[in-house]
C-alpha cells in the first residue's frame, strides 16, 4: 500500500462521516423546522398572548419574520444556528443555547445513572435467562422485562413516590434538591452530584442522590428491562453456534464459554443497544421528569411545545439530534475496540 | 484487595436507604421559607411592562409596588401605594399623585415621581401586551413624554385624553402597569433602546414587599424579604415557589412536608386532602369567567330564540354538584362576583322543554349538529362533555372538537369556530375591563382595529357598545353600577354568551402556614402576610 493510499483511506473515512453528519443535521433541521411551522399554534399569539391589540401582534409577527416565505425563514435559520444562535426562548427569555445548556446536565445526570442500572443489571440477567433458557430463572426475567416494557412509566412514577417518598421516606421527593439547598453549590459542570462533590459539600451531594435514586432507578428498570431482553437475545443465538460445542468439548468451564467467548461475540449488537437505550434517556424521559420536577431537556422540550415557543423547539430538538451523530460515532469507535474486524473495515 | 463479603454487600446496599433516608428525613421546610408548588410554566418574563401571565403577574404583585393598591389587609379598598390617592381634576382628565415620604428601592435609591413618569411611559413606549391597558386612555408613543411627567421630585401629574370615570382611571393604577420600575437601574441595563426590558425579564427594580432571587424558568422563583418595604418587612424572610407540573406530585409533596402549600390539586385531591390532620383547604373565590361563546355568524346561532335555547340545555347546578364541585359556581354574569357593580345572576337552568319549544319556534323542531371547540386540559373536555349530552336532550347533536388551549384560541380569534368553550380574567379590578369586551362591538368588519369578545362571536352592538363606553365615563358610582347592572342583563340574555361559571381557587396548606390569602385576581395574591408557626 502506498503513502498516498495509506493517508487517502481516513481521510475518505473522515470526509464521508462527516458528509453523513452534515446531511443527517440539515434534514433534521429542515424537517423540525418544517413541522415548527406547519403546526397549528400561532407561535405569535404564543408570545403575545390572547389579549395583546393588533398592532402589537402585527409588530411581533413582522420581528418574527413570519411575512417571509417559508424557505427564506428556513434559511435564516440555518444560517443562525450554523453560527450557533438559537434566537431567545419565547418562555425563558434566554438564549436556547443557554437554556439547553442549564438543563441537558440534569439530564444527562439522570440519563447516565440510569443507564448504569440498566447497564450492569440488564446484562448479566439477560445472559442469566438465555443460559437456563425455559427455566423458571428465564421465565421470572422474561417477566420482569415484559413488565418494565408495559408498565406506563408515569404510572410507575407516582408509585413509586407514593411507596418510597411519602409512605417509607427513603427517597426524597420531586426536583434536584431540596429548597434548604437550592442555590448553595456553585455549577461547575451542572451534574449537581459532580458539582457538589468539586465543592466539598456533603450534605448537599447526599441531598442530591437522594433526589436522584428514584427518578434514576425507574429509567434505569426500563432501560434494564429492554437491554436484558437484547442480551437475552443476542446470546440465545450465540448459545447455538456450533464453536461454543466445541470449546466446552475442549474443556473450557461453562462459566468461562458463556461469560468470555459467548458474550464476547454479542458485544457490537449490545454497543448499539446501550447506545441506542442512552439517546433515549438523553433525549429526556418526559413524564418521568414531569413526575419528579425535574428540570431537564424533556421537560423543556415539552414545555416548549405547549408553549409553541419555536425556538426552544427547534434548538432542543437539533440537540437531541447531536446527541444522537455522536453516539452514533462514539459507537462506531467502541465496534473497532470490542470487535477486531471492524478496524480493517474502510 | 480485601475481598467483600456476601453479607458485607448485603449490609452496605441496605446501608443505602438508610443514609438517603436521613437525607430525606431533613426534608421539611425552612422555618422562615415559604415554599409553595404550583404551576409556573406560564411565566415569560417578570418585566412588568410586559408580563400578562397570570403566575408572573403573581409574582411582580410582590416584587414592585404599584402607584395605588388594594393592600392584604383589605382586598376590597383602594388605598395609596407609593402615592396617596390623587386628586382629579373637575373634567376627570388631569390626575396629580404626591408621593409617600421616604420610600426606597430595593437598591436603597429613594424612590422619585420621574420614577414613576418613567414606568408608565415605558408601558406605552415598549408597546408590549400589557400596553393596551393604558393606551385605551389616549396615550401613545409620541404624546406620553408629555402627558405622563414628573412636575416635582414628589410629584407626578399624568392627563389622559379619553374620558373615563376616574375611579376606573384609578383603578387602572392598582395594576401590573402601574408597578413602579427604579428608572436608573433599568436604563443601566438598556440594550439597543428597549429601556432595560430584556434585563427586566428575569431581574427585578422594584420595592415590593420581596426581591427577585431568581427565576429559573419551569424550575422555581425564589424571592428575599425586602426589609425597607414601606408596609414594614415581610413575615417570612424567603419565597419559593417550585414548579411542579403534576398535581398529584404537589399533593405527595404537601402531604410529606416538603412544599408548606399545593396551589393545583384536583376537585378529588382536594377532597383526598380533606382529612389530613396536617393539612387545611381553603376556598378564594376567583375572577375567571367560564363561558359558551356562539358565533352568529353561524345562521342558527344569528337566532335569539334558539341561543336562548341552548342556555337553557347547559346542567349548570349538575356540573358545579358534581365534577366541578368546590372548583367553580355558577354566574351567569360577565362580571365576576366581587367586582364593583357584579349581580349575582342565574335566570338560566337547565330545562328541555322549554328550550324545545324555543328550538320549534326558531324552526328547528328536531334540533340540528354544531361543532363545539373546546382546549383538551380540564375541566374543558368535562364541561364539553355535559354539554353535549344536556344539549342531546333537544335534538341538538354537539361534535365537540379538543385541541391545545392555545390551537382553540388562535382559532376562536379568526371567528373560524361555531361554538367555543372558554374562559376569560379581567385585565384590573373595574367592571370596564369585562364590559369593554363582552359587551362592546363597534366595528364587526374582519379588519377590525379591536377584536373583543363580542366581535369573535359576531355580536355586532353599536347601541349596547355606546351604552359601554358611557358607563366607562360616568362619574357618579350609583348611576354607574345600575349602567353596569343593565348591561350585564342584556349580555345575559341576549348575547352569544352562554355565561356559566366563575372558578374558586381551593389552596392546600400545612396546618403551621396562615395569612396567606388569594385575591380575586393575581393582583391581590400577596406573599408578604404569610406566617408559618
Amino acid at each position: 500500500m502506498t503513502v498516498a493510499r495509506r493517508i487517502a483511506a481516513p481521510l475518505r473515512k473522515i470526509g464521508s462521516l462527516l458528509v453523513s453528519v452534515g446531511l443527517t443535521f440539515l434534514g433534521l433541521t429542515c424537517v423540525t423546522f418544517v413541522i415548527g411551522r406547519v403546526i397549528p399554534i400561532d407561535p405569535v399569539l404564543a408570545i403575545v398572548g390572547d389579549k395583546a391589540s393588533n398592532e402589537t401582534y402585527e409588530r411581533v409577527r413582522l420581528q418574527l419574520g413570519l411575512d417571509q416565505p417559508l424557505l427564506e425563514q428556513y434559511w435564516h435559520y440555518l444560517v443562525k444556528v450554523v453560527h450557533g444562535e438559537f434566537g431567545t426562548s419565547v418562555m425563558t427569555a434566554h438564549p436556547v443555547l443557554d437554556d439547553l445548556l442549564s438543563v441537558f446536565p440534569a439530564t444527562l445526570e439522570l440519563a447516565t445513572l440510569s443507564l448504569v442500572i440498566g447497564v450492569v443489571g440488564g446484562i448479566p440477567l439477560g445472559v442469566y435467562a438465555a443460559v437456563n433458557r425455559g427455566r423458571w430463572q428465564d421465565q421470572l426475567i422474561r417477566f420482569m422485562s415484559l413488565l418494565g416494557y408495559s408498565m406506563p412509566v408515569f404510572w410507575l412514577g407516582l408509585i413509586g413516590l407514593l411507596l418510597f417518598y411519602a409512605k417509607l421516606g427513603w427517597v426524597a421527593g420531586p426536583g434536584r434538591v431540596d429548597v434548604g439547598f437550592d442555590d448553595m453549590v456553585p455549577v461547575v459542570t451542572g451534574l449537581m452530584s459532580i458539582d457538589s462533590l468539586i465543592a466539598g459539600e456533603d450534605e448537599v451531594f447526599w441531598n442530591v442522590l437522594s433526589h436522584l435514586v428514584l427518578p434514576s432507578s425507574i429509567l434505569g428498570y426500563l432501560s434494564l428491562a429492554y437491554v436484558a431482553r437484547m442480551t437475552r437475545s443476542f446470546m440465545l443465538s450465540q448459545l447455538k453456534q456450533e464453536y461454543i460445542l466445541a470449546t466446552l468439548a475442549k474443556g473450557l468451564s461453562p462459566f468461562r464459554v458463556v461469560w468470555i467467548h459467548a458474550l464476547g461475540n454479542v458485544w457490537v449488537q449490545l454497543v448499539t443497544v446501550i447506545a441506542l437505550t442512552f439517546g433515549s434517556l438523553l433525549e429526556g424521559a418526559v413524564l418521568t421528569e414531569t413526575v419528579f420536577a425535574w428540570p431537564g431537556l424533556g421537560l423543556y422540550l415539552k414545555n416548549s411545545l405547549f408553549a409553541a415557543d419555536l425556538n426552544a423547539v427547534l434548538g432542543g430538538t437539533v440537540l437531541v439530534g447531536v446527541v444522537y451523530i455522536v453516539l452514533n460515532m462514539l459507537s462506531d469507535v467502541v465496534y473497532t475496540l470490542v470487535d477486531p474486524r471492524a478496524r480493517g473495515q474502510g | 484487595m480485601a475481598k467483600i463479603s456476601r453479607r458485607q454487600a448485603l449490609a452496605g446496599a441496605a446501608a443505602v436507604p438508610l443514609a438517603l433516608q436521613g437525607q430525606a428525613a431533613l426534608a421539611a421546610t425552612p422555618k422562615d421559607t415559604l415554599v409553595v408548588a404550583k404551576q409556573i410554566d406560564d411565566i415569560i418574563t417578570l418585566d412588568p411592562a410586559e408580563c400578562y401571565e397570570l403566575s408572573g403577574i403573581e409574582v411582580a404583585t410582590n416584587l414592585y409596588d404599584r402607584l395605588l393598591r388594594y393592600e392584604a389587609e383589605d382586598v376590597t379598598k383602594m388605598v395609596g401605594g407609593v402615592a396617596n390617592m390623587p386628586s382629579v381634576s373637575a373634567d376627570g382628565k388631569v390626575f396629580t399623585f404626591k408621593l409617600k415620604p421616604n420610600q426606597k428601592f430595593h437598591s436603597g435609591a429613594p424612590i422619585t415621581a420621574e420614577d414613576c413618569a418613567f414606568s408608565l411611559q415605558r408601558v406605552v413606549l415598549l408597546d408590549k401586551t400589557p400596553a393596551f391597558l393604558v393606551t385605551q386612555l389616549g396615550w401613545t408613543k409620541a404624546n406620553v413624554k408629555d402627558l405622563v411627567k414628573a412636575t416635582s421630585a414628589d410629584t407626578l401629574q399624568f392627563t389622559i385624553t379619553e374620558s373615563y370615570a376616574p375611579s376606573m382611571v384609578m383603578n387602572l393604577m392598582t395594576s401590573i402597569i402601574a408597578s413602579i420600575v427604579e428608572k436608573k437601574v433599568a436604563l443601566a441595563n438598556e440594550k439597543d433602546g428597549d429601556l432595560g426590558n430584556t434585563w427586566l425579564k428575569t431581574n427585578s427594580a422594584g420595592s415590593g414587599a420581596y426581591k427577585l432571587l431568581s427565576w429559573k424558568a419551569n424550575e422555581s422563583v425564589s424571592m428575599e424579604s425586602y426589609p425597607g418595604f414601606r408596609m414594614g418587612p415581610a413575615n417570612l424572610k424567603r419565597v419559593v415557589i417550585r414548579h411542579v407540573a403534576e398535581p398529584q406530585t404537589q399533593r405527595l409533596m404537601v402531604e410529606k412536608g416538603d412544599v408548606d402549600v399545593a396551589r393545583d390539586l384536583s376537585a378529588d385531591q382536594i377532597k383526598a386532602v380533606r382529612a389530613n390532620k396536617d393539612l387545611r383547604i381553603e376556598d378564594f373565590a376567583g375572577a375567571n369567567t367560564w363561558y359558551l361563546g356562539l358565533n352568529m355568524s353561524d345562521e342558527r346561532l344569528k337566532n335569539e330564540k334558539v341561543r336562548t335555547a341552548i342556555k337553557m340545555l347547559v346542567d349548570y347546578d349538575g356540573m358545579v354538584n358534581t365534577f366541578l364541585k368546590g372548583q367553580f359556581f355558577v354566574q351567569q354574569s360577565f362580571l365576576p362576583v366581587g367586582f364593583f357593580s357584579a349581580m349575582k345572576y342565574t335566570p338560566f337552568k337547565l330545562d328541555v322543554a322549554k328550550a324545545k319549544a324555543l328550538l320549534a319556534e326558531a324552526g328547528y323542531p328536531n334540533g340540528f349538529t354544531i361543532k363545539l371547540a373546546s382546549n383538551n386540559s380540564a375541566p374543558g373536555p368535562e364541561i364539553a362533555q355535559s354539554i353535549q349530552q344536556t344539549m342531546g336532550l333537544a335534538g341538538i347533536k354537539v361534535e365537540i372538537v379538543t385541541s391545545d388551549r392555545k390551537t382553540v384560541l388562535g382559532d376562536y380569534r379568526g371567528r373560524k369556530n361555531q361554538m367555543t368553550l372558554m374562559s376569560w380574567g379581567p385585565d384590573y379590578f373595574d367592571p370596564h375591563t369585562n364590559a369593554d369586551t363582552f359587551a362592546r362591538n363597534t366595528d364587526d368588519s374582519d379588519g377590525a382595529a379591536t377584536k373583543p369578545l363580542a366581535w369573535r362571536n359576531h355580536w355586532s352592538i353599536p347601541e349596547i357598545s355606546a351604552q359601554t363606553a358611557l358607563a366607562a365615563k360616568e362619574l357618579d358610582a350609583g348611576k354607574r353600577k345600575a349602567m353596569y347592572e343593565a348591561l350585564q342583563k342584556k349580555v345575559t340574555l341576549e348575547g352569544p354568551f352562554v355565561l356559566m361559571f366563575q372558578n374558586v381557587s381551593e389552596v392546600t396548606f400545612r396546618k403551621n402556614v396562615s395569612g396567606f390569602k388569594l385575591g380575586i385576581t393575581e393582583d391581590l395574591n400577596f406573599y408578604r402576610t404569610a406566617k408559618k408557626a
